[in-house]
């Protein structure tokens, strides 16, 4: 558990609009161990899917600029060139993406989909990946493996086209599994046999996750670490447990306060005042999180925020977690 | 007295083949399904993609053609004028859509949005109109100086709390809510659910909430309905659907939401498989013929499952 796969350092990916360069992940650092399920939570426009493309390098690098670095296997992802982060890809990072209507090409069959992957980073022979194709199609539980095989995309339901891009992130056997919200455009019954089969297939094959999602259910449900991200930053680091048992930062407990629950009834959900700023006017000094919360007075936050280690592994930013609470937000 | 019962409500849909086009069959949308809706009251609708659940809420609205069953709205039957232009019904029914994007008219003014209903069915003059609009907004919580912005100036809530706004504008006694915040963020569907239940109590509205989302519908809703393959498998009170659900496919849907305690995972997962081992061993105590759902039966005053 303790051996480090992956080594993000300072990463800023910054995105040009209007000419200039505004930072969509802006200094982020993390370590991603081996066999772990590690999920990075957050609103939308909060950074982790900009995140998640930088570290496969999949960013349009005509308006993309990604500084910092990106350790895995020994080399720096980002200093790679294109040639050479194609052997990574595919082959030791795998990717599901959310929409698998899009993410699969519409034109191909699914078997020559799944080859494709085995045909540029394994040595198999034309018989030996198709039995290899069909035996992942099997793993991700196809009831009938050699019908998917030769069908195309259309004729699949939206949770077996979303097993074929598992298939196809599996196929090369990577070290890490990157899944950008892979449940979100399907059924709750759907989605929850995904997830089963999800963490199913990562204990079998012992890959880590980076797991992206809004949901915090999922997150409760699959994860062995959780990321809050917000506005760039990651403003909360803990195990599942922690975080959901010992919340601190007022951003991950506010999140936690609007979700409707189904095991409880409140009678008013907890809502947070305004919304996540438009990259452009994101706040760049100081607690980014302070102006959505108005009525905590400005000197609990600080100036420069840094990480605090509140128990081993559990890291928040900015210290306004200390005396945050959510009164006195009616009368502001 | 109710303020809408649908009774049997029927939606088929032809399909249209061979070389002369002609009706070789039909897509049963909704099959026989009925409620009904007390003023006030909230009802929420719920089930998978497919079910059903949009097109039962459309075919209130007269958005899609009724094959078969009544309507009767404030006791007075409507079927058949359900899709008549200016008629009473059409201002006491109203809709919130699920793609705020896309349900606001990208050319006009926030203001001209929420005047529309107005000018259709009432004869204001300027001023009384400017009135009623800035009254609206205020209402869903923004300022009057909203109303000369355009619908992409605003982000997602505020964008669904205009869509509110007009829906409200004729002070209906009935709201179609179809996935009202499926498409928003967390925090932001906390805001528009509140704003929801606020104005059904200022206005003394009932919703038919359509979702796919139990959590959000166990918030809302006093009453469901559980529909699977164009018809109701379970009808009942909050209580009974979620504290004693009777039927496998309500049961299934339950278990399938993640839960926010990392401690049950393994539980839930277990419940799960059990789940879908029970689905599939007694299939043909829960469905019928060609996995048609059975009538619903009385389970208990207010609770009714299909069983045969």
């Amino acid at each position: 558990m303790s051996d480090v796969l992956l080594e993000v350092r300072d990463l800023r990916t910054s995105f040009r609009i209007q000419g200039e360069y505004h930072a969509a992940v802006d200094g982020v650092s993390l370590d991603v161990y081996k066999n772990e399920v590690f999920a990075l939570v957050g609103e939308s426009g909060c950074g982790k899917s900009a995140m998640a493309l930088s570290i496969t390098k999949l960013h349009n690098l005509n308006y993309t600029r990604m500084e910092g670095s990106v350790f895995f296997g020994g080399k720096d992802l980002l200093a790679l060139n294109e040639n050479q982060i194609n052997k990574v890809r595919g082959r030791h990072i795998g990717m599901i993406f959310q929409d698998p209507l899009s993410a699969l090409n519409p034109l191909m069959r699914i078997g020559a989909q799944i080859e494709e992957a085995l045909f540029y980073h394994t040595d198999l022979d034309a018989v030996g990946r198709k039995a290899r194709a069909i035996e992942l199609l099997e793993g991700v539980g196809m009831v009938n493996p050699a019908l998917t095989y030769r069908q195309l995309p259309h004729q699949l339901s939206g949770g077996m086209r979303q097993r074929a891009m598992i298939a196809i992130a599996l196929s090369c056997k990577p070290d890490l599994v990157i899944a950008d919200e892979p449940t979100t455009a399907l059924d709750v019954t759907i989605q929850a046999q995904i997830l089963d089969l999800l963490r199913d297939l990562q204990k079998e094959t012992q890959a880590s996750v980076i797991l992206i999602t809004h949901d915090l259910g999922v997150v409760a449900e699959m994860a062995d670490r959780v990321a809050v991200m917000y506005a760039g930053q990651i403003v909360e680091l803990a195990t599942v447990d922690e975080l959901f048992k010992n919340p601190q930062h007022p951003y991950t407990r506010s999140l936690l306060a609007s979700i409707p629950n189904v095991n409880e009834e409140h009678n008013r959900l907890h809502v947070i005042q305004g919304i996540v700023p438009p990259l452009q006017r994101m706040p760049r000094t100081g607690c980014r999180f302070s102006h959505r919360t108005p009525w905590v007075p400005d000197n609990i936050h600080e100036e420069e925020p840094i990480y605090h280690e509140i128990t081993p592994g559990h890291y928040v930013l900015c210290t306004c977690y200390k005396e945050f609470t959510f009164d006195g937000e009616d009368a502001s | 007295m109710a303020l809408l019962e649908v009774k049997d409500l029927k939606v088929h849909f032809p399909i249209k083949g061979g070389i002369l086009g002609r009706t070789v069959g039909y897509v049963k949308a909704v099959d026989g399904v009925s409620f009904t809706i007390n003023p006030g009251e909230t009802v929420g609708l719920v089930g998978e993609s497919g079910s059903g659940k949009s097109t039962t809420g459309k075919a209130i609205l007269g958005l899609e053609r009724i094959t078969g069953g009544t309507i009767h709205f404030d006791g007075e039957n409507i079927t058949k004028y359900i899709g008549k232009n200016r008629s009473n019904y059409r201002k006491s029914v109203q809709m919130i859509f699920q793609d705020v994007n896309s349900a606001l008219n990208p050319r006009k003014r926030v203001y001209d949005i929420i005047a529309e209903p107005l000018r259709n069915f009432e004869k204001l003059t300027r001023g009384e109109e400017r009135k009623r609009v800035d009254e609206l907004l205020r209402i869903v919580g923004m300022t009057p100086e909203a109303s000369y912005k355009y619908s992409f100036e605003f982000s997602g809530g505020q964008k669904q709390r205009i869509g509110v706004a007009r829906a409200i504008a004729l002070k209906p006694k009935l709201i179609v809510a179809d996935e009202p915040v499926s498409a928003l963020d967390l925090s932001v569907q906390a805001q528009v659910l509140n704003y929801m239940k606020d104005i059904q109590q200022e206005l003394k509205l009932a919703y038919l909430f359509v979702s796919h989302d139990l959590g959000v519908v166990r918030h809302m809703c006093e009453t469901l309905a559980i529909m699977h393959n164009a018809r109701f498998v379970e009808y009942g009170s909050r209580d009974d659907i979620y504290n004693d659900p009777q039927h496998i496919y309500t049961r299934r849907l339950i278990a399938a939401i993640p839960d926010t305690d990392p401690d049950l995972r393994e539980r839930n997962a277990t419940n799960r498989a059990l789940l879908t081992k029970e689905y599939e061993q007694e299939y043909t105590k829960f469905y019928g013929e060609g996995g048609k759902v059975y009538d619903l039966k009385p389970y208990s005053d207010t609770h009714y499952v299909a069983m045969p």
